[in-house]
């Protein structure tokens, strides 16, 4: 039914005030909330306008970069900063959406951002995201864009996002605000597989505010990389996608960092995959490897088997082109 | 399309007052909570220049320039524009009704056919002479590709964009 008022708080204070209150929806650029408001989702009545914050600055301290949750996308794909310090995450941003989306965008809302699947977005549809235990209608009627990995019985919508995928492999933390104080949440653990219960997507309190996401530097993250594979050549979702980083020693894989997108149900990480990686020369034989143990758990439908062949090239392509930076 | 009329006669509605330049004309007006920029522009104000195409933020019909910046007036609320400055279709010819020179281009370079998207691709083009200067083809490409053309009229685009960036006209 959508708002039925706005209110517009000028302090972070007075804008987690507003947020605690029942039946309250955050807004930021907005571009989701609308968009699924008038696809027909029920939203909060009462609608926060996020956009007066102080929350857009992109800065650095000694350690690590600081970007408000409240930055717009291209802010934060142009900064030079973040072209020096973690290019994945200024490319994965550019590989998305269009550059009116991204002038509208934040980074909150790009982490909050909800999925693609058609079943989700369509009230007409059963779906456990949208309305716990109606059902899945993509289960019955999957599409190519589905998710292979972390499914579960109950969903396996993809997640839709590529900024996410890079902070995900750039060790990246999620800093928030409620009413009783801050808290860090490691993007490793900020994202919630659906399990039995698909419409609990992140680990962000109730009531809370992303305020800042914190980039540690790291000299393996400036020679980072983002590869998008997708059905045309711009303004299209992930098929399948990497984020990745890695540091040879006279060819051997020293420290490596890779996650994936467009093919599982949270960005995707998988540390014992990686380690395969660690310690030895980097080969084709290796990085297959890699695939195959990442791998070994896919869900794949006559719909989605594409995925995991596309993921393998990406990968390789991703590594090898590292390799010879 | 737009907003569904609502189920619950009871609910109330608090509407938004709104002061914001359009086409570098103030405007005050009040509008419903729900109420995105461009239908706000086009049923509001009038300015139906701004296309309806998809309304969902995938085709680019409804771009127009926030605060300088290129936009979806269909996925913007309009609640949030207090004080913004807004520039449409309408708003690029000059006050004696000279055309901008994109506009011409778009013309001689034949880069439209039903012309339902152009008011958007114009809005998108104009924007990336300034994001992009001296863009080449590639990234011109690229930098439109939130705008869809149906008739397929791509090239013809490209080009029009071409001439400008690079002065021709």
């Amino acid at each position: 039914m959508g708002p039925t008022e706005w209110v517009f708080p000028d302090t972070l204070a007075c804008a987690l005030a507003e947020l605690a209150k029942p039946d309250t929806q955050g807004v930021a650029g907005g571009t989701t909330v609308l968009d699924l408001m008038k696809m027909g989702h029920e939203t909060g009545v009462r609608f926060v306008d996020l956009s007066r914050l102080d929350l857009k600055r992109i800065s650095e301290s000694a350690d690590v970069t600081v970007i408000g949750g409240l930055a717009s996308n291209t802010d934060v794909a142009n900064a030079a900063l973040i072209k020096m310090r973690h290019p994945a995450l200024s490319d994965s941003i550019l590989l998305g959406a269009s550059q009116q989306i991204r002038n509208a965008a934040t980074v909150g809302g790009n982490l909050m951002q909800a999925t693609r699947c058609s079943f989700f977005r369509s009230p007409d549809w059963p779906c456990n995201r949208r309305a716990p235990g109606s059902g899945c209608a993509a289960m019955q009627a999957p599409g190519s864009g589905h998710a292979i990995l972390g499914t579960s019985s109950h969903c396996i919508a993809t997640h839709p996002s590529d900024m996410a995928v890079a902070l995900l492999a750039l060790d990246a933390t999620i800093v928030c605000e409620t009413l009783t104080g801050r808290h860090r949440i490691p993007m490793a653990q900020f994202y919630r597989q659906p399990g039995e219960t698909p419409s609990e997507e992140t680990r962000l309190p109730a009531g809370a505010l992303i305020v800042a996401v914190e980039v540690p530097h790291d000299p393996l993250f400036q020679s980072s990389g983002y590869l998008k594979l997708r059905g045309r050549a711009s303004y299209e979702f992930a098929t399948a996608s990497v984020a990745a980083a890695i540091e040879l020693e006279n060819g051997v894989v020293h420290r490596v960092a890779i996650a994936l997108g467009g093919i599982a149900t949270v960005p995707w990480r998988d540390a014992s995959a990686e380690a395969l990686l660690l310690g030895n020369t980097l080969t084709d034989e290796g990085i297959d490897l890699f695939c195959d143990h990442l791998l070994a758990a896919a869900d794949t439908r006559p719909e989605t088997q594409h995925k995991a062949p596309l993921i393998r090239g990406a990968i390789h392509h991703m590594l090898k082109r590292l390799a010879e930076q | 399309m737009g907003i569904a009329p609502d189920t619950a006669s009871e609910t109330v509605r608090r509407n938004v007052s709104l002061r914001l330049t359009v086409n570098g004309e103030e405007v005050m007006i009040d509008v419903d909570p729900r109420r995105s920029l461009l239908d706000l522009l086009r049923d509001g104000l009038g300015l139906t220049g701004t296309k309806k195409g998809c309304d969902h933020g995938q085709c680019g019909a409804c771009t127009v320039h926030v605060d300088g910046q290129r936009r979806l007036s269909c996925l913007q609320s309009a609640a949030q524009l207090n004080g913004a400055e807004v520039l449409t279709i309408e708003g690029v010819a000059g006050p004696d009704g000279d055309l901008h020179p994109l506009q011409t281009a778009f013309m001689r370079c034949d880069a439209l056919q039903c012309g339902f998207c152009t008011p958007g691709q114009i809005m998108s083009a104009l924007a990336l002479l300034t994001e992009n200067e001296g863009a080449d083809a590639q990234e011109i490409r690229e930098a439109m590709s939130g705008n869809i053309c149906r008739c397929g009229a791509y090239n013809g685009i490209v080009a029009a964009i071409m001439e400008v960036a690079n002065g021709a006209d």
